[in-house]
């Protein structure tokens, strides 16, 4: 696969990961406003969110989406901003990007197993 | 209408100063009037590129006040402000002397767009019968008149931001032969298209369309390049 094609694929992943972040970010906005309104405490929404498989597979689509476009964007902003050029930019946001999964999957697992322990 | 315009001109190459010149100010006057009543009448060694002076020929482009124009068909009374000119070569090339920029990038990145069209017939063949009404002919014909004057890719943030971008002439040029249904480079030139250099890059901020003399709207072409690229990609065909 030359330059052209894979960032060509890197491109497309970012698009399909916007299409899926749109759908999240709503979900989770949703989950938010419903609890406000709703009333509930900290330790009852983790009563009802953690623990639960589907929560955790959702919000885990959500992280892997999120750890897919955002640095794909610090990749575009890196190239166009700063002097970094063609294998450090992707360092860095390969970098970026396994820390916004380690980030975000201890979180989900970390809310899994709350409820879990509840 | 005052009788002087003042007008400050870029002088020298990239370190180059603006030099200020009273020149006298006439009726239906045009920005290339200005620089030739500066080169003839004032100091003959200012450089600076022009050839058909009605349109056409697309050497003439310069920053007219900050935004670049074709200047022989730029009215002073439309681009002074306050009886003042300031007249600059185009961003985004290097500057050789005055208001003369260096094009090779420029007609380089229309190569390395696939901008020649690769033709599938001979010359006994007979002629490619094409309706008018097609939807790819008009997609073709809706970029076909650029002049290549580079006023487009002077105007286009992300050339400034990123050097090895095509930019948006080549780009539309590259749209028009992929509509073209006698053209045989296919998706060999998608490839040439796509990636971090190619239309993947433009972000639509529509500078080119906002400024392209001849009305033309690469932004529109880029995005038909998009979307040819993405389609091609999810089929496994780029």
């Amino acid at each position: 696969m030359n330059g052209a094609k894979a960032q060509t694929r890197l491109w497309l992943a970012q698009r399909i990961s916007a299409f899926v972040l749109a759908g999240c970010v709503a979900v989770h906005l949703v989950g938010i406003i419903a609890a406000q309104q709703g009333g509930l405490s900290a330790a009852e929404i983790i009563s009802r969110v953690g623990g639960n498989v589907a929560w955790a597979a959702f919000y885990g689509v959500f992280v892997v989406a999120a750890a897919v476009h955002a640095p794909l964007g610090l990749r575009t902003v890196l190239a166009e901003m700063t002097p970094f050029r063609g294998l450090w930019v992707n360092a860095i946001v390969l970098l970026f990007a396994l820390a916004m999964l380690v980030m975000g999957g201890t979180a989900v697992a970390g809310l899994y197993r709350l409820g879990s322990v509840g | 209408m005052p009788e002087t315009l003042s007008v400050s001109i870029w002088r020298g190459a990239g370190d180059g100063r603006f030099v200020s010149y009273d020149v006298p100010r006439l009726q239906n006057q045009t920005v290339l009037d200005v620089v030739t009543f500066v080169q003839r009448r004032l100091d003959a060694s200012l450089s600076y590129r022009f050839s058909c002076r009605v349109g056409m020929c697309g050497s003439c482009a310069m920053t007219v006040n900050g935004r670049p124009r074709w200047t022989c068909r730029t009215h002073v009374a439309d681009a002074a402000t306050g009886g003042r000119l300031e007249i600059a070569p185009l961003r985004n090339l290097p500057v050789i002397k005055d208001l003369a920029v260096d094009m090779r990038d420029f007609f380089d990145k229309w190569a390395k767009a696939g901008g020649r069209f690769q033709p599938t017939r001979t010359r006994t063949d007979d002629f490619a019968r094409i309706p008018p009404t097609e939807r790819k002919r008009q997609n073709a014909d809706a970029g076909i008149e650029c002049i290549g004057c580079a006023i487009c890719y002077a105007a286009c943030d992300v050339v400034q931001w990123k050097p090895d971008y095509l930019g948006p002439a080549a780009l539309n040029r590259a749209w028009t032969l992929i509509n073209d249904a006698r053209d045989g480079l296919g998706k060999k030139r998608l490839l040439l298209v796509a990636g971090d250099g190619g239309c993947l890059s433009c972000h639509s901020q529509e500078g080119c369309q906002e400024h392209c003399p001849k009305g033309l709207n690469p932004t529109r072409s880029i995005a038909g390049l998009k979307k040819a690229v993405a389609v091609a990609a999810l089929k496994g065909g780029l």
